[in-house]
């Protein structure tokens, strides 16, 4: 009998930081089987490449420019790569995709400490680096099935011009958009995956939408040009945003309080966007935003502690 | 109805159907006991027995060092081999030990007078109970004779007596309650009269519906209530208990006398009978010895100080496979490098663990289940930060010293991270950094 010494507590969880990964991919994945079924082969490529490129170039880095020896891949890598996919146009290109690859693992999150020391989500860093560079592949659109050029719900709306998608179409996602945005409906599914493993608190979402559709509600109610609110909520990023990237751990505040202020923050800012901004759409940049933020949310949202009169006072 | 809890908590599993069925056996009495100086928490007691003498059960071979000490009584009669230094099994080091050999039958030198509680003066009674050296069984082995003595100040107005057991695999409160629930309720009522308070509350956990029942029944013609809680890890700890049971909080850095409570373990009030009423000073404790690597997992009544090696002996023996023996549960329980390890006054139980995977260790991806599974309300993952960057005082000032140390955050982190662990050892740096130092 030969006995260690170790330090309590000698039970634990049967988590992993791998197995909230695989969760994602999991959660993730019946919107990125709608990707492919409605826009393609090409869809399926951006898909692969993005996760599959991420993950290796994640393991790249670690072990090799790192020198982490016993580095083992964590699956941070794909979820990084499928979000960015699924945040795509299937008019970009498989290697524009790799460079926004390229941009979210290296440049977002290695350079600032790797998994848990970035501060802004790598995936949307990678997207608005491809926005801004390839600005014609990332802002063509096609519409689902017979691949026809057209204008998304956000950009018809910004155009003024009629409205020509039903709530029934957003919601299903038989609509143009990115190839993983289209359907709120395999969103939500999937999210509810997230929350029955309990791997996600529902509090940012809440806050965000629910922030969205009351802004959306009091201008709408001024000017129907502006759209409604469930327009606003299934008719872009918004979902996909809300759900999945804003509640990237790593990236979002820690508490309740926390997680509700930077919700609101992140509908605010989309909204600014969407309504009086120069692009259709402001998740992206509404989520990065806020993201810069976090730590001052965190700050001023610091839990009470036990059997503490007051709110602990911190200058660190 | 919502049984009464607090925020925070986690549940491990609980496995307590090892030995939640072994009735308490007691064991033949051991060769040799080895009764260690630091038998509570505080200053070591001093020996007031020599090489060569001999000593009767009960007998007082050590005293008290001071306020915060307790008196030592031999587990066995016979006589005194030696005073020498021997593994302590919570400071984790050699520390001396008053090594007694059995010889002749077992004599009881006993306190007198032995009778009802209710014939005592409420300071005769705080006075067995340090005459007897009672510390907390629970573990801490904090001297309880102190506890039931508050400053003036300080008004006590409920005895709360810990039946929660919170800590996974071991049994040995829940056979107390159901094989000695009478001595119980006389302990608790003799404690109760030591601190003249009307008021005691026995929290139990609701995953031991028999002993809820038992002591329901034992409890009737008395003013004890018996209230059941929420399972859950921490549940026993104390400042959790108090609030699951009356809503008070416990302030930050102060004691359960801070809100009128005195808590007790249920062991220590069993003690607390035994002694006022049967005059015996607390040389026998019960343990349970328990794990996946015990062949016949166990409940013992034992004398203190025996070898934790002759109680697996009784449990049937250690499966080959055993990774780690501990002394105490699986949650706060403390390795020890071997099994000739001597018990103390607050070893409840010996866990002996199998093999288990290495954990990996990832980076903390910020998940907040430390926070959120935290009894305390603290943030583990920031504390953690400043600790490994070396910023004390800004953990300090996060609540570091608030910290109970009971292992919620690094059972839940997905990360593996051993933040519990870094805690207990930043608030060491912490205090000899303030020049207060603790051993």
């Amino acid at each position: 009998m030969k006995l260690s010494m170790m330090a309590a507590p000698h039970l634990r969880s049967e988590d992993n930081v791998r197995k909230i990964m695989l969760d994602v991919l999991i959660a993730l994945s019946p919107a990125a089987v709608w990707a492919v079924v409605s826009f393609g082969l090409k869809a399926l490529i951006l898909i692969l490449v993005c996760t599959v490129g991420a993950e290796a170039l994640d393991f790249f880095v670690m072990r090799f420019v790192r020198h982490k020896k016993t580095f083992k891949p964590d699956l941070s890598g794909s979820v990084t790569g499928l979000l960015l996919a699924l945040n795509l146009s299937v008019a970009v290109v498989w290697w524009q995709a790799l460079i926004g690859i390229f941009v979210a693992i290296v440049i977002a999150k290695s350079v600032f400490g790797g998994l848990g020391k970035n501060f802004f989500n790598p995936a949307l860093v990678g997207r608005v680096f491809l926005l801004i560079s390839f600005p014609v592949q990332m802002t063509t659109w096609f519409s689902p099935f017979d691949m026809q050029t057209t204008a998304t719900p956000m950009a018809i709306l910004k155009q003024g011009a009629p409205r020509v998608f039903s709530l029934q179409e957003m919601f299903l996602g038989t609509i143009p958009g990115s190839i993983g945005e289209v359907s709120a409906l395999l969103l939500l599914l999937g999210f509810g995956w997230l929350l029955l493993r309990r791997r996600v608190s529902p509090f940012i979402p809440i806050a965000y939408v629910g922030t969205v559709a009351i802004m959306a509600a009091i201008f709408y109610a001024a000017n129907p040009g502006f759209g409604s609110p469930l327009y606003h909520i299934f008719g872009g990023g918004l979902m996909l945003g809300a759900l999945f990237m804003a509640t990237d751990m790593v990236t979002s505040p820690m508490s309740i309080k926390g997680h509700l202020v930077f919700g609101v923050g992140c509908g605010v800012v989309t909204m600014i966007i969407r309504l009086f901004g120069g692009y259709p759409e402001g998740v992206s940049f509404a989520i990065l935003i806020m993201n810069a933020f976090v730590p001052l949310i965190d700050m001023g949202t610091k839990p009470k502690i036990f059997g503490k009169p007051k709110k602990v006072k911190s200058n660190a | 109805m919502r049984l009464p809890t607090f925020r925070g908590g986690v549940h491990p599993p609980e496995k307590k159907e090892l030995s939640q069925d072994s009735h308490l056996s007691v064991l033949p009495l051991p060769e040799r006991v080895y009764v260690f100086l630091a038998n509570h928490a505080g200053i070591p007691a001093k020996p007031v027995v020599d090489v060569g003498d001999r000593v009767k059960t009960g007998q007082l071979i050590a005293e008290s060092g001071g306020f915060i000490s307790a008196n030592l009584h031999s587990p066995l009669t016979g006589e005194v081999k030696e005073i020498a230094k021997y593994f302590h099994p919570t400071l984790s080091k050699p520390d001396d030990a008053i090594v007694i050999e059995r010889s002749g039958d077992d004599e009881w030198e006993l306190l007198q007078p032995a009778k009802s509680y209710d014939q005592f003066e409420p300071e005769e009674i705080v006075q067995r109970i340090k005459d007897a050296g009672i510390v907390g069984l629970g573990g801490a082995m904090f001297p309880t004779s102190v506890k039931l003595s508050p400053p003036k100040e300080k008004k006590i107005d409920l005895l709360v007596i810990n039946g929660a057991e919170c800590e996974p695999y071991l049994t040995i409160d829940y056979r107390y309650m159901l094989e000695r629930s009478e001595g119980l309720v006389r302990g608790v009522l003799a404690i109760m009269r030591a601190l003249k308070v009307k008021d005691a509350i026995i929290g139990i956990e609701d995953n031991k519906p028999k002993a809820i029942e038992r002591m329901k029944e034992a409890t009737k013609s008395t003013s004890i209530q018996v209230k059941t809680l929420k399972t859950k890890y921490p549940q026993g700890a104390e400042k959790q208990l108090i609030y699951a049971l009356t809503k008070r909080k416990v302030p930050s850095g102060g004691l359960p006398l801070d809100v009128g409570v005195v808590v007790d373990n249920i062991g220590t009030a069993y003690a607390i009978y035994e002694a006022v009423e049967l005059g015996h000073p607390l040389v026998e404790r019960g343990v349970t010895i328990t794990g996946e690597g015990i062949r016949k997992p166990l409940n013992v009544v034992s004398r203190i100080g025996v070898m934790a090696e002759e109680l697996i002996g009784h449990g049937g023996g250690a499966q080959e496979t055993v990774e780690r023996a501990l002394f105490g549960g699986p949650m706060m329980g403390i390795t020890v490098p071997k099994t000739d390890v001597p018990t103390v006054k607050g070893t409840s139980g010996i866990t002996l663990l199998l093999k288990s995977e290495p954990l990996e260790e990832f980076p903390c991806i910020r998940c907040g289940k430390c926070t959120f599974v935290c009894p305390m309300n603290l943030q583990p993952f920031l504390l953690n930060l400043y600790g490994t960057n070396r910023l004390y005082d800004a953990q300090v000032e996060n609540g570091l010293m608030d910290c109970i140390e009971c292992g919620s955050c690094s059972f839940a982190c997905p990360a593996n991270i051993d933040l519990v662990k870094n805690f207990k050892l930043h608030k060491r740096v912490y205090r000899s950094l303030k020049g207060g130092a603790k051993k």
